[in-house]
């Protein structure tokens, strides 16, 4: 029994890796391609860190939603408005690569003096688990408003996104 | 060490993609490079969430269901970010953030 906990621990690091290697990827490399596929791989690692908090149920959303539909989305925006010369970025050199990284450092570092300094208390009970059933019950009982006002903005951005696309409300493309 | 089922491991991690996403936002130089960053920012407030669901809520439902709102945002977002960059690239011919901040006239 002990050896699964080994197990799941291992996976935890290799999904703990897979998250800051896809992330360092997507941050750094020069073609926007590559930090596609880096933002991808990322978002996996990041299923996989749901998977051990516990919910399988946004492990598998995350690779349908952001892996399946973001990623794809934004690798079409690529490749419909590209030319040859802005796919290479130049990464930051000198005085403002020095600046960029500390001005994220002295972020990192006030969140960790903030975190380090507060301890969180567990729920003294809790209701409920965390399988479906009971995402779903709250989902269409309690928060029913708020998803259904999720709906009407995805509506709403698709058709926005037609219109934008098709050069604007008279439909003319020039 | 088992570090797999520590609320701090988590939050952590969370506050090191919010970093990564905010480095990204000032590296890249075009308008699809900071959208991917972005998405980075996003997914650090939904594992944040989803986090603080596992180890500290009462309800442990609550957090799921934020954070499958965060997606559904997310995926809104780009779509909307994607066909403005689209929009941006067949009028100016470029995708460079500081040609696009002139207006009009």
């Amino acid at each position: 029994m002990i050896v699964y906990r080994y197990v799941a621990e291992a996976l935890f690091y290799a999904f703990m890796i897979l998250t800051f290697m896809g992330a360092f990827m997507a941050v750094r490399s020069q073609m926007l391609m590559h930090a596609v596929v880096g933002l991808a791989v990322s978002l996996l690692g990041i299923a996989g860190l749901y998977f051990h908090l516990g919910s399988p149920f946004l492990a598998i959303m995350q690779v349908l939603i952001y892996v399946g539909a973001v990623c794809i989305m934004i690798a079409m925006g690529i490749m419909l408005g590209n030319t040859p010369r802005q796919i290479a970025e130049k990464n930051l050199k000198g005085r403002n690569a020095l600046l960029a990284v500390g001005s994220c450092a002295a972020v990192f570092v006030s969140l960790f003096v903030v975190l380090a300094q507060t301890g969180f208390a567990p729920a003294a009970e809790r209701v409920g688990d965390m399988s479906i059933n009971f995402v779903g019950e709250n989902l269409l009982l309690q928060y029913c408003l708020a998803f259904e006002l999720i709906s009407v903005i995805l509506l709403t951005a698709i058709i926005g996104s037609i219109i934008l696309g098709r050069g604007g409300r008279d439909g003319a493309v020039k | 060490m088992i570090i797999s089922d520590n609320l701090n491991t988590y939050l952590i991690i969370a506050a090191i993609l919010l970093v990564i996403g905010l480095y990204g936002m000032i590296q890249h130089r075009s308008l699809i490079g900071m959208l991917i960053s972005s998405e980075f920012l996003m997914n650090g407030a939904a594992l944040n969430f989803m986090a603080f669901n596992t180890f500290t809520a009462p309800n442990p439902a609550v957090g799921q269901i934020y954070t499958l709102f965060i997606m559904g945002l997310a995926a809104a977002e780009a779509a909307i970010a994607v066909s403005i960059i689209i929009v941006v690239y067949r009028r100016f011919r470029d995708e460079d953030p500081a040609i696009v901040q002139d207006m009009k006239h």
